[in-house]
């Protein structure tokens, strides 16, 4: 009789065990396949890029095509210049327009930011190119990092407004009141207690869009169309890494075309190392125990 | 030290439903009084009058007149300066998530732009003190978050946060209802201690506690106020056979 009984038991608990070890195995297998594209993609550049990777690559400007050698750095330097000039842009409007839409933003004129917003995010980055040629170089009748900063501001902005957005709508109402509860002016409890408190995800969301935008190459074409030598003035053209990799890899030389991986493996690194360095210094404030 | 708290016929609204009714009370200085009746039945929103928070709740509303001492509340002055005068405690401890424990407590003095740091240090010392949690948290003021404290702990950072812009008045809505029982009577002795300062306000569900810390008992029924008078009157002979109803338990 007992016997009986814990064979029973036996049996559904072996059972269960096999469920729970097929769920397991099913879900790994889902991170397995995640995970595969971006290791391939990265060993590969490793595998391709490492070769023509050296400190001149990363210390000279290009050399005339048949002279062997040469590098990215004033490539390296003008993304750096574009990027800071969007993020300059881009990142302030952002987070503004997040901020209202999570706070003021439930009527016709929020809707219509949304929506605008969504459509933005859609569009092609090549249009958005065309747009910062008609605005900023038309107008300064010469390319520049100026207007690839602003083309590339354009597409870091609608990301950056719907992730803060959600982000400080997460934040509970009764800390907003607590605020009140003090004394504390609307607008100084939007910016000291409810941003603050949803910070981190905000700047999860500004690196999500600065990761995106780091690497297009088609809003650059015709806006800091790229440059062979130094320059850190913002109203001259500018060359960016992915204007440089693309530049190089449509080229008919072998020797361009490996500088070319190289590029893309620095691209990628350096975007990986940015990102995780804002999470450094961002999380470094973090106290014991606060979410 | 505390004020009065006058109340004269207090209406106040979420869009069309009016939620308390024309409501006239006097609540004496430094005393508690404590607003019992069932769940929905107005005390919440009738104290969340008192320091103007329920006009943040989009489409609410609010008819009638409050004076706290010589202030009117509802006539020539803003909400942000009578909120300054009124400290207020919830039912779910809030501390500030990402502030520590020492810039909880400071916050509504820096929020409002008081940056004077040793007068600052001073403030929050004594009014963790107030709060019977200087001990516990002395040693990690600026290292911890507010957060990271137990429930009990985050209602008396909550309290001394509260006590930091020296209120004249303290309104507690349900400050224990998510408390275990030794948090439960560590902040009940804390009342019994404040009302030498201050004029506390309390909602509670618990009859028990209304009778152990209010000099003063209002019984609210569906937005009404039914009946207001001693404590011990309200628990022993009221008036009124609806509150008599309440507390033995017949309903709510």
């Amino acid at each position: 009789m007992t016997l009986k009984a814990s064979q029973a038991d036996l049996s559904v608990s072996l059972w269960r065990r096999a469920i729970d070890l097929l769920a397991t195995f099913a879900a790994g297998s889902a991170v397995v396949l995640v995970l595969l594209p971006l290791g391939a993609v990265f060993g590969y550049l490793v595998y391709k890029g490492i070769g023509s990777l050296n400190w001149a690559f990363l210390s000279q400007t290009p050399k005339p095509v048949g002279e062997a050698g040469g590098g990215m750095a004033n490539a390296i330097a003008g993304s750096a210049l574009i990027l800071g000039i969007a993020s300059v842009i881009g990142v302030p409007v952002g987070i503004g327009a997040g901020v209202y839409l999570a706070e003021y933003g439930r009527n016709r004129l929020g809707d219509l930011i949304r929506f605008t917003a969504d459509v933005l995010n859609g569009v092609p980055s090549i249009v958005i190119g065309i747009v910062a040629y008609g605005i900023v170089v038309l107008r300064q009748r010469h390319f520049s990092a100026l207007a690839g900063g602003v083309a590339l501001a354009i597409m870091m902005i609608p990301t950056i407004t719907r992730a803060t957005e959600e982000m400080v709508l997460l934040v509970p109402t009764a800390v907003r009141e607590a605020a009140y509860g003090l004394g504390v002016s609307r607008w100084r409890t939007t910016i000291s207690i409810t941003l603050r408190t949803a910070m981190s995800g905000v700047i999860t969301g500004v690196m999500l869009a600065f990761a995106r935008v780091a690497g297009e190459t088609a809003p650059l074409l015709f806006t800091a169309f790229g440059n062979t030598y130094w320059n850190w003035n913002m109203n001259q053209p500018t060359a960016a890494l992915p204007l440089q990799i693309f530049v190089y890899a449509i080229s008919p030389f072998d020797e361009w075309h490996r500088q070319a991986w190289a590029g893309a493996l620095v691209l990628i690194v350096l975007i990986v190392v940015s990102v995780s360095a804002v999470r450094l210094v961002a999380g470094r404030g973090m106290l014991k125990g606060s979410s | 030290m505390g004020v009065d708290i006058q109340v004269e016929h207090l209406n106040a609204w979420f869009g069309k439903t009016r939620a308390v009714h024309d409501i006239t009370l006097k609540m004496s200085a430094n005393h508690a009084t404590a607003i019992i009746g069932p769940s929905g039945c107005g005390k919440s929103t009738f104290v969340r009058c008192i320091n103007r928070m329920h006009e943040t709740v989009p489409e609410a509303r609010v008819s009638g007149q409050i004076r706290i001492g010589d202030l009117n509340v509802y006539n020539g002055t803003s909400a942000t300066q009578v909120r300054r005068r009124i400290g207020m405690v919830f039912q779910k401890p809030n501390p500030f998530p990402t502030m520590s424990i020492y810039d909880n407590v400071a916050a509504g003095l820096k929020l409002n732009g008081f940056r004077d740091r040793r007068q600052l240090d001073e403030i929050v010392e004594r009014s963790l003190t107030m709060a019977a949690l200087w001990h516990e948290v002395k040693d990690a003021l600026r290292k911890q978050s507010g957060a990271s404290l137990s429930g009990g702990q985050q209602q008396r950072l909550c309290i001394a946060r509260a006590l930091a812009v020296e209120p004249q008045v303290l309104l507690m809505d349900e400050p224990c209802s998510a408390l275990d029982p030794i948090s439960t009577s560590k902040i009940e002795e804390l009342i019994f201690q404040l009302k030498q300062r201050y004029t506390i306000v309390i909602v509670t569900h618990n009859m028990q506690q209304a009778s152990r810390v209010a000099e003063y008992t209002g019984f609210f029924l569906l937005g009404n106020l039914i009946e207001f008078d001693k404590t011990e009157k309200i628990f022993t002979n009221p008036s009124d056979k609806r509150t008599e109803d309440y507390i033995t338990g017949r309903f709510g």
